[in-house]
């Protein structure tokens, strides 16, 4: 399954583009350079997937881009620029701006529900406060287009759960509510945050599907984080990874999938659990680098299996690697895919 | 399910803390040393009298009975004969209620309108001017007794600058706030530490809170995000504070009452005890305690109003 | 690659965070509250300790040549009341008594509170039941009022107020420590204790009680503020330590009726319990600071 724009492909509108985005927060331990230089563009009706290990960054990227990160400790630069907006950055934005543009065009869905809502204000409350906030409508009509919103969303009896509260909802019940209040006022981009990893795992396939289905009748465009790449590659058209505050590799579903050209995003794969699969999973060794002691060259040279000495020196960039639009931050990528053919050919020939 | 589901539970509850109290007074009375016929008549013992207060609280007869006719007289509202006034103790008591309660509330309201905007300002700009020079206002103010601090203030607005009066409750309701300023206030400091302290860190641990940026996500605008959701949500767990620590307000009600020269149940307690006029101080003593039993109803009926998961029990 | 005069983007930004991020704070200046706090209140114990050191009279020698001399005067610090007498050496020697009066009552009602609370929550059931009952009792009554009717029963001394500061303020204690017990109980390592086999004593004192402390030893101090201001309070209503002591609150008392002339007879006692006061809650919040850091 993929997004509306994935038969389009390259030929829709860049929605928002963000350049060499940094995040820096400082902190009592030093200053954690959470986001070191992201670029990435999500396209009209696109489907953008962020996958990456827990502390990559991915969060800390959408909530800059939001303008949600806390302002006492927050240092940013780059650019981000929503396109329909003007093409002026809307980065360190005063107040106002950002707060025309949140709701009406960009819209964000955290990872736990139960925190993300109010508990002492009824859920009708909560909608109603999203439902007006860029639309001068009576109260009937609020009323209206809220119990609207709830039952596009699959909430049974919407007229009746408007005066509940958020504990008296179920974990993917919460959810749905949380995607109504993100689209009351029609965005145009909605940033999803791990949506279904504090859910269990039917409750999960429910939730994309309703968020891919949002998506395609409404035509807006989604940027789905996750680190949990099996997600990823079922909803979107197209895939950033993330490690340690970098964009790592970035490219269609396609691509990535069937020739990853990072070695990280190749051990991303690798873990992925097969059906049938026997023996040990395989999973990556050691752990991401700190963010307040950046190392020198490539930030997964520790962790990767083709490194060499130059890797720690070289001053990393994304290279193209020959497909379209497909981009990857390793200078071995084509040394390490002849490798890898030679290998498979030895493998082919010694079972053979 | 009612908000309220607990209520009946918290009645029942209510009522044997009240005999509990009862009880306790009831002792407060055993504890004399010595022959409390003897204590209580003072310069009035003749032998009549006391063989008449013998009978009166059964000293010859067994604990139980005791506490039978105790409770007994109770409930007619007969709280004993004070000596000392020659009348009986509820009138002596009924006449010095309303200054107290007065200041009570007073205090209450002043506390509020003192420590809300400090404490949630100081938690909004956490490490500000506001907060710091709060923290150090009222890290002083609390090593304050009460007492002290009314008389300092007695000393600088009533003395030096002649702002308000040094004692007296004054007549009519105007005239009550105006007496009434400096001894409500001298109370409401000392007790806004607590809630300044308690509502700032609500405050900050509020502002973290994810739901808070939810509000923000639909562009609504920050003052309103912060009187919602903040401030809404912060005030929740000032309540409880509020609530626990009345019953230390209401001690320092005793205090102020003392420096401020007010006829009130404070003033009453401390003269009848040098007067030893023992029913009255007993009298007194279970009166404060039912104050607190009913504000502390009071401030759970609001917290429940207020937060709908209250009435619930959810939780571990 | 960067060029070498110009900083890239990362280094501007570097520079910007870092000056914000600060320095490391020393231990010693994460601990400035706590180290404040025991300062000052070592001064105050010195003080008191010292005082036959420090001023040559007596808290009774009565300058009958100089009553209600102002600070500065003629030989006395902090002036004299109306009877001539120094106040600067009645606070340091009345200070004995409100002090001792802060660790006296306070060290008895925190180990009283605390074992009872510790008990009443790792049993449960009907002893768990009965105690908080009590305890809910005794906190139906303003301390206050209580103390004053059980100082009045039993007769206004010193003495019988340290009788009813234990007898009513072990609740919180017991409050507080109760709390704690139930929700430990349920942590691992209790559960591991107890299914190495270790009685419900060596569980309660030598697991529980280690980890769960910090609450009542931050509470003793802010208890100990309370106590001290109760025993002046008590001083100041006459029940509590009997003239001719210097103690604190009855000196307050004292000076009560000379406001209007000579205000520092009731100024100065005050200003000794402020001290003592913001001694015992500076060190209340740098344990807090320290205790709950070392939590996270």
């Amino acid at each position: 399954m993929t997004g509306a724009a994935g038969a389009a492909g390259a030929a829709a509108a860049p929605l928002l583009t963000v350049r060499d985005l940094r995040s820096y927060l400082a902190t009592s331990q030093g200053v954690v350079r959470a986001v070191d230089g992201v670029s990435l563009t999500v396209h009209e009706a696109e489907v953008l997937g962020i996958v990456g290990e827990s502390g990559c960054g991915k969060t800390v990227t959408c909530r800059t881009i939001m303008g949600l990160m806390p302002a006492a400790t927050l240092h940013a630069s780059g650019e981000v620029i929503y396109h329909p907006h003007g093409e002026r950055s809307i980065l360190n934005a005063r107040s106002a701006e950002l707060e025309a543009l949140r709701g009406a065009h960009l819209a964000m869905i955290f990872q736990d529900p139960m925190t993300a809502l109010n508990p002492v204000r009824s859920i009708g409350d909560q909608l109603l406060e999203a439902v007006t906030s860029h639309a001068k409508l009576s109260r009937a009509e609020a009323r209206a287009r809220a119990i609207g919103l709830l039952e596009r969303v699959g909430i049974p009896a919407p007229a009746r759960r408007m005066r509940d509260y958020p504990f008296q909802f179920s974990g993917g019940m919460l959810q749905r509510a949380l995607i109504a209040i993100a689209l009351a006022s029609s965005p145009r981009l909605l940033l999803a945050d791990e949506p279904t990893t504090s859910l269990d795992v039917i409750i999960q396939d429910q939730i994309l599907s309703l968020l891919l289905e949002l998506q395609q009748d409404t035509g807006m465009s989604m940027i789905l984080v996750s680190h949990d790449l099996a997600v990823i590659t079922e909803v979107c058209d197209r895939i950033v990874v993330m490690y340690a505050g970098q964009v790592v590799e970035e490219g269609t579903v396609a691509d990535i999938i069937n020739a990853p050209k990072h070695p990280y995003t190749q051990a991303l794969l690798d873990a992925l659990p097969q059906a049938g699969q026997r023996g040990q999973l395989r999973s990556i060794r050691g752990s991401p680098p700190s963010l307040i002691d950046v190392p020198d060259g490539c930030r997964f040279a520790p962790r990767c299996r083709y490194v060499t000495d130059d890797c720690r020196s070289w001053d990393t960039e994304l290279i193209a690697t020959g497909d379209a639009e497909h981009t990857a931050r390793c200078w071995r990528q084509h040394e390490i895919e002849r490798a890898e053919a030679w290998q498979q050919e030895q493998q082919g020939s010694g079972s053979a | 399910m009612s908000r309220f589901g607990s209520l009946p539970r918290r009645l029942v509850h209510l009522v044997i803390v009240l005999f509990g109290i009862t009880l306790v007074t009831f002792f407060l009375l055993r504890l004399i040393p010595g022959d409390p016929a003897l204590a209580i008549l003072g310069s009035s013992y003749t032998h009549t009298r006391a063989v008449a207060i013998d009978n009166f609280l059964g000293l010859n007869k067994p604990i139980w009975t005791q506490y039978g006719l105790f409770m007994g007289r109770l409930f007619h509202g007969n709280l004993g004969y004070s000596f000392f006034y020659n009348e009986p103790a509820t009138t002596v008591i009924a006449q010095h209620i309303a200054p107290t309660l007065f200041l009570v509330v007073y205090s209450a309201v002043l506390a509020a309108l003192i420590s809300f905007p400090i404490g949630f300002g100081a938690g909004l700009h956490r490490g500000g001017v506001l907060d710091q020079s709060s923290r150090i206002f009222f890290t002083l103010s609390f090593a304050m007794p009460a007492f002290w601090l009314g008389i300092i203030l007695i000393l600088l607005f009533s003395v030096h600058v002649h702002a308000f009066p040094i004692s007296g409750f004054g007549s009519g309701f105007i005239g009550h706030l105006y007496y009434l300023f400096l001894p409500a206030l001298t109370i409401a400091l000392g007790f806004s530490t607590v809630l300044v302290r308690s509502l700032r860190s609500a405050t900050i641990a509020t502002l973290q809170a994810e739901f808070v940026d939810t509000a923000r996500m639909k562009g609504i605008r920050w003052p309103l995000v912060l009187w919602r959701h903040v401030f809404r949500n912060a005030i929740l767990a000032v309540v409880a504070v509020y609530g626990v620590n009345l019953a230390y307000l209401i001690s320092g009600t005793v205090l102020v009452e003392n420096v401020f020269s007010l006829p009130g149940l404070g003033t009453l307690l401390v003269s009848s005890v040098s007067d030893r006029d023992y029913p009255v101080v007993q009298g007194v003593t279970l009166l404060f305690a039912v104050i607190i039993v009913a504000i502390n109803l009071l401030t759970d009926i609001v917290q429940a109003a207020l937060d709908p998961r209250v009435g619930q029990e959810i939780g571990a | 690659m960067s060029t070498a005069w110009a900083a890239s983007p990362s280094e501007l930004l570097m520079r910007a965070a870092t000056k914000a991020a600060g320095r490391r704070r020393s231990p010693i200046r994460r601990r400035a509250t706590l180290i404040a706090g025991l300062v000052l209140l070592g001064v105050a114990i010195l003080a008191v300790l010292l005082a036959p050191v420090l001023v040559s009279q007596n808290p009774t020698t009565i300058d009958a040549a100089h009553p209600l001399a102002p600070p500065l005067a003629a030989g006395h610090l902090l002036g004299t009341d109306q009877y001539g007498r120094d106040i600067l050496a009645r606070i340091l020697y009345g200070g004995r008594i409100d002090l001792a009066i802060a660790f006296g009552a306070t060290s008895v009602t925190l180990v009283g509170g605390t074992f009872i609370g510790l008990v009443a929550g790792y049993l449960g059931g009907r002893v768990d039941s009965v105690l908080m009952r009590l305890v809910d009792l005794f906190f139906a009554f303003p301390f206050l009022v209580l103390i004053i009717a059980i100082v009045a029963m039993l007769g206004p001394s010193i003495f019988n107020m340290f009788i009813a500061i234990w007898i009513t303020s072990w609740v919180s204690y017991a409050r507080i420590m109760r709390a704690q017990t139930v929700v430990a109980k349920k942590q691992q390592y209790v559960l591991a204790a107890r299914a190495l086999g270790y009685g419900p004593l060596r569980v309660m004192f030598r697991h529980i009680l280690p980890n769960t402390a910090s609450a009542v030893i931050i509470f003793s101090m802010v208890d100990a503020v309370g106590n001290i201001i109760l025993a002046a309070s008590l001083g100041f209503l006459g029940l509590g330590a009997q003239p001719p002591s210097p103690e604190w609150g009855a000196m307050i008392s004292d000076g009560q009726n000379y406001i209007l002339s000579s205000w520092w007879l009731a100024t100065m006692p005050g200003l000794a319990v402020v001290f003592v006061g913001v001694a015992f809650s500076l060190i209340g919040d740098g344990l807090a600071d320290l205790l709950r850091a070392g939590d996270r």
